[in-house]
């Protein structure tokens, strides 16, 4: 492969914050659509990765490597596996179709969009760097914007919600950059590397392991979230604009199980073992707890926030289980929720835009007056309850299945999920939709034909991959057995 | 022939998707494809039926959807002789109750979606009778709970409708908790999802018996809260609040039938571990009186036949859990013929008299010919009456019953005595005596056609379809529904006596105290006032379940935000708080020390030098003296 595919992907989102700022401010349009064509771009780009990635091998491809600065050891250094693959696309598509969301931003529309496509770049890089010093500065290049864009465009509690997520998920990061430099120090020839780490990993001491893998599982933890690291999620969330939810909900946690699947897993396989069954009580502690919180909630955005720290609880329990297919069921899920969560994030907003309030209890029998609205989010709903024949099924099936022969009683304890999952879920539903109508939202507008094509994309993968989830579970097979290989031995 | 069977579940899910998509604005033409479509799946039905009468072999076909290591399922389809009735049951009753639909939801602002979800209702359970694999049942399943869930919420302005949908839904999810753990188990000791490969696996002794019971336990858990079974029947008699074809629906062949066939189709299950089998018996004859008893006191015509349900349904679970194959699957299909016929007759009623109450009807007999003939039908068959399908059926669950212990036949016919006696205090009550609302009297009617023909259709089925388990039939249903091989059991003639007499005394009570008058039903009333109050408030089941279940885990997780807010976050502040704490330390360390030290430093400085630039006047002869003074001190201090 002689195109540098994946730099084309990662850099078009940054050429097109430099035409946005090129923009003048009052080209409110013009600024729009060329964010959008440079959001798309990595989208089509996207599809031919997908087309052409070969499933056969666990090994990186669409690799671009050139040396960057020598003294530190430190290279441009791309690729993607079948862990990668699913989440570039991901956050190609979320990041197009939050953007298309973002249409209705009125105040300040250069900048946000700026900030916007930088966002971008940052996340699609991390997916795809191999070099630690160029993961390290996608990782903190996201911080940026994502503090702008929930500090600026946020809800009322924006400057402490901006200042939280930024200085906890900093906090996070100094530890990383201590793990990298204990690793390069460590390794002789000093490397950043990432494949070369993990092919020198056994050499590294258990004691070792145990210590960098815990400095890199601060940081990780801190984003995914893992309790008790949770609670700048949903500050944040709920602060952030809508797209910036959905990019955050839907991208940003991912990146912390992206870590552990790409870099704690394969370069510390013996603090992976060790650390397996605390990693598995702390998921069910995430799966019950964010689920019971749930139920507590009166804010509609609030609510989904917090079932984002359940369903991520699922994940980690794919991911502590170390067998195919528990990880497996991971990226499953990593993929399903950044699907069915960046659709309730986009749905909450179109009721927010209209209603102007969130509390749940404000609303009543919206279902006969917004049916297509009310179909739809009811939809997604069923989508995160886990319901078959939707993607969150086969996802949470998949880590049940998977982790069910490793931790019997904590399986049996988390399947607890799915019913107060189907709960809280159902709680909503009947009071917002269902029941009699609320005579003050008589002049409530449908949902609009933009917002419905913002949701499409999304209810149909999430339909896809729940009826027949072959294609990703080939695609992303050989690399999940290569890192059961690599912790297992 | 069979390999094209998947197209029976296939027709209704694409009627459903057409509906949703193209045809919601035309209520007619919906109907007419939903119905059209459940028809083709009973066409396509009829040559499965007699291909499997023709080769009674167990058949599959399919195909794989998923594989990775540790999960590779093929989906596909399985037909055998119990997949094969219930195809017939499933589509005969979903077809009669599409069309008398047609009539009952007339003018409902709504009717294309009721439309849709029929069919979507009508696919799953299709779906749920012809899986092969426990991945691809529980799906169905699934879908089944939410279709339902959709079905008994349609009426969704209404609270009590809402709120029965989601008790509907999550009561039946607690117990698939159950049935998801005991999948994982089973899965795990046999590593495949397919129903005969387990089986074969079960039959061999490779699985131990303690896993197997367990699985058959928390599997049963499952069956448990879709058939409505103690301690998860709270939900269905709430699930009359849906539309009353639905409940017909709900009742008969669908929802509650899946609880029932799971346990059939995984017969293998309980029949290797007696205790599990032991446990089932138990429940199902536990639940048929506990139903049956309250039965007796409701005054709602759908809940009478709800915990009639409730209890028939024991009655098969009894049946199953004593490895009465063949008697629990053909009281099933019975049961779904006249209790689909019992719902549609009382939802006619409804329909007349817009009322649920019993009390505020009475004498519609001459109103209501069909109706009340057909319903009267229906009740006679569930009463157990010679030579209704009720009859044969019930009787051959005594028959498994008797063998295994008197006490489980002891409970069957205490229940028998109570279902014919509710039945007819609900017959005499409704259609004969003197009308008790006037006004609603008179605007009674028969209902149109487009009702009574499937009330008739499935008249007949309640009187004739039993006739295939003629226990005297040389080829009959035991023959060709069985485990393992076929019961051959001798027709007992004194168990069908006492069903009998047992039946007509149910009756008889019935008829002193609500035709005849000559026991006071007030009078009993006051005199058993205490299990009168038990009975009519169900056993305070719902209350109970409040105030241990549901109040404690709202009241957890109300705490659990304050925890995360008032101790998690606080943390996480306090955190913050503390780093800024200390850089205000620092920053006062810093100005007031380090600084203070920097600044203290060039202060003596100053001062020493403000001091000691006194000295330097400028003038020799200052210095001069200075050092005259200074060799002076010198000598001074060598001489000393």
């Amino acid at each position: 492969m002689n195109i540098p595919i994946l730099s084309y992907m990662v850099f078009s989102p940054i050429l097109g914050m430099i035409l946005v700022m090129l923009l003048k401010k009052e080209q409110v349009q013009g600024i729009r659509w060329v964010s959008a064509i440079f959001s798309f771009i990595p989208l089509i780009l996207s599809f031919f990765l997908l087309a052409n990635y070969d499933p056969s091998t666990s090994k990186m491809q669409f690799v671009e490597f050139h040396k960057w600065i020598p003294s530190l050891g430190a290279n441009y250094h791309l690729g993607a596996d079948g862990l990668s693959v699913p989440m570039l696309f991901l956050t190609a598509l979320l990041s197009f179709v939050s953007i298309i969301g973002s249409f209705n931003i009125n105040f300040r529309v250069k900048e946000y969009f700026a900030f916007f496509l930088l966002l971008e770049t940052g996340m699609l890089g991390v997916f795809c760097a191999l070099d630690f010093f160029l993961f390290y500065i996608f990782w903190e290049i996201m911080l940026v914007p994502m503090y702008f864009l929930i500090g600026i465009w946020g809800g009322p509690r924006k400057e402490y919600a901006a200042i939280k997520f930024f200085l906890y998920t900093l906090f996070g990061s100094v530890f990383m950059l201590v793990g990298i430099l204990a690793l390069y120090f460590t390794v002789e020839p000093h490397t950043l590397n990432m494949m070369e780490l993990i092919r020198r990993a056994p050499e590294l001491s258990r004691g070792f392991q145990l210590i960098v893998y815990v400095a890199f599982y601060l940081a990780f933890a801190i984003k995914v979230p893992i309790f008790p690291f949770h609670t700048w999620l949903p500050d944040a969330h709920v602060e952030a604009p809508t797209a910036v939810s959905v990019v955050l909900a839907g991208i940003l946690l991912k990146m912390g199980l992206y870590g552990l699947l790409r870099v704690s897993y394969p370069m510390f396989p013996k603090a992976a073992l060790y650390f397996a069954l605390p990693l598995a009580l702390l998921a069910v502690i995430n799966i019950i707890y964010g689920a019971l919180v749930c139920m507590a909630q009166k804010d509609l955005k609030k609510l989904v926030a917090y079932s984002s720290v359940s369903h991520m609880g699922f994940c980690v329990l794919g991911i502590a289980a170390i067998t195919v297919t528990g990880i497996s069921g991971c990226v499953f899920q990593m993929v399903s929720h950044g699907l069915i969560t960046g659709a309730l994030f986009l749905l909450v907003g179109v009721l927010y835009d209209r209603a102007h309030t969130r509390d749940i209890d404000a609303f009543g029998g919206l279902w006969v007056k917004l049916p297509v609205y009310s179909g739809i989010m009811t939809l997604f709903c069923l989508g995160s309850l886990g319901l078959p024949g939707l993607s969150g099924f086969v996802s949470e099936f998949m880590v049940f299945i998977g982790a069910f022969p490793v931790f019997k009683v904590i399986v049996a304890i988390a399947v607890l999920g799915v019913v107060l999952t189907a709960g809280y879920f159902l709680r909503m539903i009947q009071r917002i939709f269902l029941g009699e109508f609320n005579p003050k939202w008589e002049g409530l507008p449908e949902i609009s034909g933009r917002e419905i094509f913002t949701v499409t994309p999304l209810a149909i993968l999430m339909i896809f991959i729940g009826v027949y989830p072959m294609p990703l579970a080939n695609m992303i097979r050989a690399t999940m057995e290569n890192i059961v290989r690599l912790v297992g031995g | 022939m069979l390999a094209s069977s998947w197209l029976i579940p296939l027709l209704p899910l694409v009627a459903f998707a057409f509906i949703v998509f193209f045809t919601n604005k035309r209520p007619k033409l919906s109907s007419y494809l939903s119905v059209g479509a459940v028809c083709g799946s009973f066409v396509l039905s009829v040559p499965v039926l007699f291909e499997v009468l023709k080769n009674p072999i167990t058949s599959e076909f399919k195909f794989t959807w998923i594989d990775l290591q540790g999960f590779t399922i093929q989906m596909g389809i399985l037909i055998d002789p119990l997949t094969a009735v219930m195809l017939m049951v499933v589509t005969i009753v979903s077809m009669l109750v599409h069309i008398y639909s047609i009539g009952y939801m007339a003018g409902d602002p709504r009717f294309s979606r009721y439309f849709s979800f029929l069919s979507l209702f009508t696919f799953a359970m299709l779906g749920l009778v012809l899986a092969n694999n426990f991945f691809e049942i529980f799906i169905f399943w699934e879908l089944v709970g939410l279709t339902s869930y959709l079905l008994i919420g349609f009426w969704f302005e209404k609270k009590v409708a809402a709120d029965a949908g989601k008790k509907a839904f999550i009561t039946t999810r607690t117990g698939d908790l159950g049935f998801l753990v005991g999948i994982f188990l089973l899965v795990s000791a046999a590593g495949t999802f397919n129903f005969n490969q387990i089986f074969h696996q079960i039959e061999a002794g490779s699985i131990s018996t303690g896993i197997l019971t367990v699985s058959a336990i928390l599997i049963f858990a499952g069956a448990v809260g879709k058939s409505a079974q103690f301690p998860l029947h709270v939900w269905l008699p709430d699930a009359m609040e849906g539309p009353t074809p639905v409940s017909a629906l709900i009742h008969a062949a669908t929802m509650v039938a899946a609880g029932v066939y799971l346990v059939a189709r995984t017969m293998t299950l309980f029949a290797a571990s007696s205790s599990a089998g032991l446990i089932v018996a138990i429940i199902g004859a536990f639940t048929a009186f506990l139903a049956a008893s309250i039965g007796l006191v409701q005054n709602d015509i759908k809940r009478v036949l709800a915990y009639s349900t409730i209890s028939q349904l024991g009655y098969m679970m009894l049946a199953l859990g004593l490895v009465g194959l063949t008697a629990g699957t053909f009281h099933l299909m019975t049961h779904a013929f006249f209790k689909a016929l019992l719902f549609l007759g009382a939802g006619s009623v409804i329909h007349a008299m817009h009322t649920n109450d019993i009390w505020k009807m009475g004498g519609l007999f001459p109103k209501m010919k069909i109706t009340a003939i057909t319903f009267i039908i229906a009740s006679l068959s569930i009463s157990g009456i010679f030579p209704f399908s009720g009859f044969w059926s019930k009787d051959e669950i005594f028959a498994v019953a008797a063998e295994y212990h008197p006490i489980f036949l002891l409970v069957a016919i205490i229940v028998a005595f109570m279902t014919a006696f509710y039945m007819f205090r609900l017959c005499f009550v409704t259609f004969f005596g003197k009308p008790r609302d006037k006004h609603k009297f008179d605007h009674a009617h028969e209902s149109p056609k487009v009702m009574t023909i499937p009330l008739m259709i499935l008249a007949f089925l309640s009187i004739f379809a039993g006739w295939l388990g003629i226990p005297w039939l040389a080829k009959g249903y035991s023959s060709f529904v069985f485990f393992h091989h076929p019961h051959h059991a001798e027709p007992k003639i004194w168990l069908m006596l006492i069903s009998t007499i047992v039946a007509l005394s149910g009756i008889g009570l019935a008829y002193l105290i609500y035709y005849k008058g000559s026991i006071s039903a007030e009078k009993l009333k006051e005199k058993f006032s205490f299990p009168y109050k038990l009975l009519f408030n169900k056993y305070y089941f719902d209350e109970l379940y409040q105030a241990i279940i549901i109040n404690p885990i709202m009241g957890f997780a109300n705490f659990l935000f304050k925890f995360d807010l008032g101790i998690i976050d606080w943390l996480v502040n306090a955190f913050g708080n503390f780093t800024l704490f200390i850089s205000n330390v620092k920053e006062w360390f810093d100005t007031n020390i380090v600084d203070g030290a920097v600044n203290g430093i060039a202060w003596i400085f100053k001062k020493a030098c403000t001091g000691l630039r006194q000295i330097q006047t400028g003038y020799l002869s200052n210095y001069i003296l200075v050092i005259f003074f200074g060799i002076l001190l010198i000598i001074l201090f060598k001489i000393a």
